[in-house]
């Protein structure tokens, strides 16, 4: 166990494709259509997402790693990449009731990271939506 | 404060592994990354430095001097290296990225003068990074935990 070393920040990144429909069941049609514009077409629409998971700590002497990628690969291919590639993300229990924008997406990935993933700190995450528009969540910091 | 980033490239291979473990646990442990006959990345290199900005330059560092200092302390060492073999710090050290970004800063930060240093950071591949603050790590370990 280390008790005193260097502390790093491992970022990898990651690409999955879903679709999804940007629609508050507490506006009306108008307010969705307003707030939402082409995002609120009914079937939906699709996007690749880029997904960086941030975690850190300590340099591991016996290892040089923060993480070992094949632990953080493995939890985020079955936890996440399983669960949201190919899928419409306004199916999944996480958007029952919430809307699936990029910033509740990445509250959600966030939360079931920091949640079940306990191999290194969850520093961070961010979504790439498209390559012009990214958003990150640290937590309620 | 402003902040200023230089990227650098370069090219080395490197193989993992502990001689205090079994070739198995070595094996488990780091995988492919063991072969003993090593394997390639292009790195990518970016340093972060920070500073007031000078009034009479307009500079929070002359780039030509920041761009002299990497070329000589780090890529001068690295590039086209086998970094488990000809580069000192990974004689006793894996050459993992983590590992790699530490080395960057410890070459760099005593050399940089005028600015400094804010962040080392260091891609292996184009999803894969490491970012160095130069920070000691205080606070709950997680290594070994299930």
């Amino acid at each position: 166990m280390t008790t005193r070393n260097m502390k790093a920040h491992l970022t990898r990144r990651y690409m999955f494709s879903a679709s999804h429909r940007l629609h508050s069941d507490e506006m009306s049609n108008e307010e969705n259509r307003a707030t939402y514009g082409k995002c609120n077409n009914p079937y939906g629409h699709g996007h690749n997402y880029a997904l960086e998971v941030t975690v850190s700590g300590p340099v591991d002497e016996a290892t040089g790693m923060v993480c070992n990628l094949v632990d953080l690969d493995g939890f985020v291919h079955a936890q996440i990449l399983e669960r949201f590639d190919h899928q419409n993300l306004n199916t999944l229990p996480e958007f029952s009731g919430r809307v699936p924008t990029t910033e509740n997406l990445c509250i959600a990935i966030f939360d079931i990271v920091k949640r079940r993933f306990h191999k290194a700190h969850l520093d961070k995450v961010r979504i790439e939506e498209t390559m012009l528009n990214s958003f990150e969540y640290a937590g309620d910091l | 404060m402003v902040y200023l980033t230089r990227k650098a490239e370069f090219s080395a291979s490197h193989y993992y592994h502990n001689p205090a473990f079994t070739p198995e646990e070595n094996a488990r442990l780091f995988g492919k990354c063991n072969n003993p006959n090593g394997h390639g990345h292009n790195y990518t290199l970016e340093v972060t430095v920070k500073g007031a900005v000078d009034p009479r330059s307009g500079f929070v560092v002359d780039l030509k001097q920041l761009k002299d200092v990497m070329s000589r302390e780090v890529l001068d060492a690295l590039d086209h290296r086998f970094l488990n073999k000809e580069v000192p710090e990974f004689l006793t050290k894996i050459p993992t990225t983590e590992n790699l970004a530490i080395a960057i800063w410890q070459r760099l930060a005593p050399k940089l003068k005028a600015a400094q240093l804010h962040r080392v950071r260091v891609y292996e591949t184009s999803d894969l990074f490491v970012d160095f603050y130069g920070e000691d790590f205080h606070g709950e370990d997680f290594h070994g935990q299930a």
